[in-house]
C-alpha cells in the first residue's frame, strides 16, 4: 500500500512542476480563437473530474446497497498516514490542475487586455438605454461599424449608471460606468454582423439596450466613414 | 398560539424559522415561475414592460438567498439540531434567540410589502449604485430588509458560537462534534465577521439616495466600484454560509443512511470546513472580473478563487468516501442527499471556468453564470434543506411522512431542476445575457427558454407535493418509531420523541469513546 502512495505522490509532484511548464507558448493575436481553445481544454478538464467522481459515487451506491435491516457499515479506520495521504495527494492533484488553469488563464488575459498598437479607436458613450459610438473623424453612429481585418478598441464611459459592453461572438466583455474609462478590444476577421448587448442591469429597458456590430470590407467602411451621419 | 409567540425554546424557534423561510421560499418560487413564463416566448408575454418583471427579479433573488437559504440553514437546522447534538438544554441566550427569529419575521413582512407599496424596489438583490441611487424604486425597503436580517444573523452567530464553545455535554471533546455543528460554526464565524461590511455598504447607499452624500457618485469624488467591493466582500462568503451547513446536513444524512462514520473526519473538519472559511473570504473580486477594476487585481483573485478547489475538493472526497463499504438505504432523506453529490459536481465544476478571469470575460452576466450558481447554491442547498427536513421529521413531529409521495416529489424536483437549468448553460455560452426581460437580439433561443419554463413547472409540482407531505405528515402521519434510521447521533439516542422542554430527561454525559458516528466497530478514536 505504502509504495502506491509514494508512486502517486511522485506523479503529482511531477505534474505540479511540469503542467505549468507545458503551458508556455506563443501568444495569439486573436483572443477570440484563444478563448475557444482554452474553453475546450477546460471543458475536458471538468468532464474528466466529473466522470471520475460520478462513476465512483454510482459504483458505491450500487455496490453497498443495504441487504438486511440490521446490517452496519464496514468502512475501514484510517491510520494517521492514510488520512494524511487522503488529504495531501488530492490537494497536490487539485493544485496541479489549478496552476495549469491559472497559467493558461493568465496568458489569455494578457492577450485580452494588451491592445495591439495598430488598433482603431472608437469612443463609446453609454446612457439609459442606448449606445453612441464616435469615430476619430467626429462621425457618430448608433451601430458599431468596423472594417474587417484590423483590431478595434472601444473605449469610453457611461453618462448615468453602470452598463456592460458585451460582444458575445468575440468572447469579450467589460463594464462601463461614470467616473472611469474602460475598454475592450476585438479582432473582426470576416465581414458580417454581430450583436452588442448591455450586460449590467440598468433598469426598465435593460434588455432593449443592444445594437449591431457591422463588419464591413475596408472600402465599404471607408466610404461609410466619409459620409456625414 | 401564545406559547409559540413568547417561546424561548430553541426547537420551537427553529420551527418558526422553518415556517418563515418556507413561506419566503414559496413566494420567491412563484416569482421564479412568473419570470420563467415571461421568458417562455419572445416579446412581452405576461406583462407589457419590464417594470413589474424587475421587481420579480429583485424579490426572487433577495428572498431566496437572504430569507430562505440563510435562515433555513443557519436559522432552522442550526436552532433545532445544535443544542440536541451537543447535549445542551437550550442555547446560551434563549431570549436573544427569540429576538432573532422575530427580527427575521419582521424582515419577511417588510420584504413582502414590496408587493403593496407604490414604488417597489427594483435594484436586484445586489443593489448596485448608481442605479439603486437614481431609481424611482424604493431602495430603502431593500436596505432595511438587509439590516433586519443582518442583525438577526449576527445575534444568532454570537448565540451559537457561545453555545457550542461553553455548553457541550460533559466529556464531549472538539473531535466528537457532529460535522454539521462544525459547518455551522464556520458559517457563523463568516456571518459575524462579514455581515457588518454588507450592512455598511447598504447604509452608505441609503445615505447617498436620501441624505445627499456622494460615496458612490464620481462627480463628487465617490467611486461606483467601492460598493461592488464592499457588497461582495460579504456576499461571496455568504455563499459558504449557505454551502457549508448544506454540506454538513448532507454528511449527517449520508453517515446515518450508509451507517458509516464521516470519511476522514479530522481532514474534513480542519482542512475542508475551516479551509473553506479561510479561503472563502479572499475571493470576492471574482464577481468583479468584468467590472473595470484594475487588471492585476483580477489576476490575483483568479489564483485565490482557483485555490477554493482544495478545501471544497476535500469536502467532496469526504462526501463520496462516506459511502465506501456502507450499508446504504434509499429513504427520502438519502435520495435527496445522494442527488446533491451529482448536483455539487455540476455546480462546482462549472465554477472552474468562472474562476478564470479570462474565460469569465465572456461568461460573466450570461445564463452560464446563472445556471452555475443555481446548481451549486440554489438547488444543492435547497435539496440539503429538504434532506434535513425529511431526516429530522420524525424527531420534530414524532410522526412519519408518507414515503411514496415524498419520493414522487423528489423525482419531480430532480428532473425538473435539471430540465430547467441544464439547457441554460448552452444558451449562456452562446451569449444569452441574464436579467433580461426580452431577447429580441437572440430569437433562436426561444425554444430553449420554453423548455426551461416547462422544467420550472415540473419543479413547482414537485415542490407542492413535497410541502404537502410535510403538512400531511405533521398532522395525520403515523406515529414514528424511536430512532427510525438507527442513527448514533445524540439528538436521536438521548431524547424523547419529540424532545420536550429542556431536551434531555437526564443531562447527557459522554465517554472518550463516544462519537456521533460510532457505527460498526468505530469509536471516537478511529474517526
Amino acid at each position: 500500500m505504502t509504495i502506491w502512495f509514494r508512486v502517486v505522490a511522485m506523479v503529482s509532484a511531477v505534474a505540479l512542476w511540469a503542467v505549468p511548464a507545458m503551458a508556455e507558448g506563443k501568444p495569439l493575436q486573436d483572443h477570440t480563437e484563444h478563448w475557444n481553445t482554452l474553453w475546450h481544454h477546460v471543458i475536458l478538464d471538468m468532464t474528466a473530474i466529473a466522470v471520475v467522481f460520478a462513476a465512483i459515487t454510482i459504483w458505491f451506491l450500487v455496490k453497498y446497497k443495504r441487504t438486511s435491516e440490521d446490517q452496519e457499515g464496514d468502512s475501514p479506520s484510517l491510520s494517521f498516514g492514510a488520512s494524511m495521504a487522503w488529504a495531501i495527494i488530492p490537494i497536490f492533484l487539485f493544485l496541479a490542475d489549478d496552476f495549469y488553469l491559472a497559467a493558461n488563464g493568465w496568458k489569455l488575459w494578457n492577450d485580452q487586455r494588451q491592445v495591439p498598437e495598430n488598433a482603431m479607436e472608437v469612443k463609446v458613450t453609454a446612457s439609459m438605454w442606448s449606445w453612441e459610438y464616435e469615430y476619430e473623424n467626429g462621425k457618430t453612429s448608433e451601430d458599431l461599424v468596423v472594417p474587417v481585418g484590423a483590431p478595434v478598441v472601444v473605449r469610453g464611459s457611461s453618462d448615468d449608471v453602470v452598463h456592460g459592453m458585451s460582444l458575445a461572438d468575440f468572447r469579450i466583455k467589460e463594464d462601463i460606468m461614470p467616473g472611469r474609462i474602460t475598454y475592450l478590444w476585438f479582432y473582426p476577421k470576416e465581414v458580417g454582423e454581430h450583436v452588442w448587448t448591455c450586460t449590467e442591469y440598468c433598469g426598465l429597458n435593460h434588455s432593449d439596450m443592444y445594437n449591431k456590430v457591422v463588419v464591413k470590407s475596408k472600402a465599404d467602411f471607408d466610404s461609410w466613414l466619409g459620409t456625414k451621419g | 398560539m401564545k406559547e409559540w409567540i413568547f417561546t424561548t425554546d430553541h426547537k420551537r424557534i427553529g420551527i418558526l424559522y422553518l415556517v418563515g423561510s418556507i413561506a419566503a421560499f414559496a413566494v420567491a418560487g412563484i416569482m421564479a415561475l412568473l419570470i420563467r413564463v415571461e421568458l417562455s416566448s419572445l416579446g412581452p408575454t405576461l406583462v407589457e414592460d419590464a417594470s413589474q418583471y424587475n421587481v420579480w427579479l429583485y424579490f426572487h433573488g433577495a428572498a431566496m438567498i437572504l430569507a430562505f437559504l440563510i435562515p433555513g440553514l443557519t436559522g432552522f437546522v442550526a436552532n433545532y439540531c445544535i443544542p440536541l447534538m451537543i447535549g445542551a438544554h437550550d442555547v446560551a441566550f434563549p431570549r436573544i434567540n427569540a429576538f432573532s427569529v422575530w427580527l427575521f419575521w419582521f424582515a419577511i413582512v417588510l420584504a413582502l410589502l414590496t408587493f403593496v407599496i407604490p414604488d417597489p424596489p427594483d435594484v436586484l438583490w445586489t443593489g448596485y449604485p448608481p442605479y439603486s441611487v437614481q431609481t424611482d424604486g424604493n431602495t430603502a425597503f431593500y436596505v432595511f430588509t438587509v439590516h433586519l436580517l443582518g442583525f438577526s444573523s449576527i445575534l444568532g452567530a454570537v448565540n451559537f458560537l457561545c453555545t457550542v464553545i461553553y455548553m457541550r455535554a460533559p466529556g464531549m471533546g472538539w473531535n466528537q462534534l457532529n460535522v454539521f455543528v462544525w459547518t455551522t460554526l464556520g458559517a457563523f464565524v463568516i456571518q459575524l465577521v462579514m455581515i457588518p461590511v454588507l450592512a455598511s455598504a447598504v447604509t452608505l447607499l441609503l445615505f447617498d439616495k436620501y441624505l445627499g452624500t456622494t460615496f458612490f457618485n464620481p462627480e463628487n469624488g465617490g467611486d461606483v466600484l467601492l460598493y461592488q467591493n464592499l457588497f461582495w466582500f460579504y456576499s461571496h462568503p455568504a455563499v459558504y454560509v449557505i454551502l457549508l451547513p448544506a454540506v454538513g446536513i448532507i454528511l449527517e444524512v449520508l453517515a446515518t443512511f450508509a451507517r458509516n462514520p464521516v470519511f476522514n473526519y479530522k481532514v474534513t473538519v480542519y482542512g475542508g470546513i475551516w479551509g473553506t472559511v479561510l479561503l472563502g473570504s479572499d475571493v470576492w473580486a471574482h464577481h468583479l472580473y468584468t467590472s473595470g477594476m484594475v487588471d492585476w487585481l483580477r489576476i490575483g483573485m483568479m489564483v485565490t478563487t482557483l485555490l477554493i478547489s482544495l478545501p471544497v475538493g476535500l469536502l467532496t472526497i469526504s462526501l463520496v468516501g462516506t459511502l465506501y463499504k456502507g450499508s446504504i438505504s434509499f429513504k427520502t432523506p438519502m435520495v435527496y442527499a445522494t442527488s446533491t453529490l451529482f448536483l455539487i459536481l455540476l455546480g462546482g465544476l462549472t465554477g472552474i471556468p468562472l474562476a478564470m478571469t479570462s474565460l469569465t470575460v465572456h461568461l460573466a452576466e450570461t445564463y452560464f453564470v446563472m445556471a452555475h450558481f443555481h446548481y451549486i447554491m440554489g438547488i444543492t442547498a435547497t435539496f440539503a434543506v429538504f434532506a434535513g427536513v425529511y431526516y429530522w421529521f420524525p424527531l420534530m413531529t414524532g410522526k412519519m411522512y408518507n414515503e411514496t409521495y415524498s419520493q414522487i416529489g423528489f423525482w419531480l424536483n430532480f428532473i425538473g431542476v435539471n430540465l430547467t437549468f441544464w439547457p441554460l448553460f448552452g444558451i449562456g455560452i452562446d451569449g444569452m445575457p441574464r436579467r433580461y426581460f426580452d431577447y429580441q437580439m437572440y430569437p433562436e433561443f426561444e425554444s430553449t427558454q420554453m423548455l426551461s419554463t416547462v422544467g420550472a413547472f415540473i419543479v413547482a409540482a414537485g415542490m407542492a407535493i413535497t410541502i404537502l407531505t410535510w403538512i400531511h405528515g405533521a398532522i395525520l402521519g403515523e406515529k414514528a418509531k424511536p430512532n427510525p434510521w438507527g442513527s448514533k447521533s445524540m439528538e436521536w439516542t438521548h431524547c424523547e420523541y419529540p424532545p420536550g422542554p429542556g431536551n434531555f430527561p437526564t443531562p447527557p454525559e459522554v465517554t472518550a469513546e463516544w462519537s456521533p458516528y460510532n457505527y460498526g466497530k468505530h469509536t471516537a478514536q478511529s474517526l
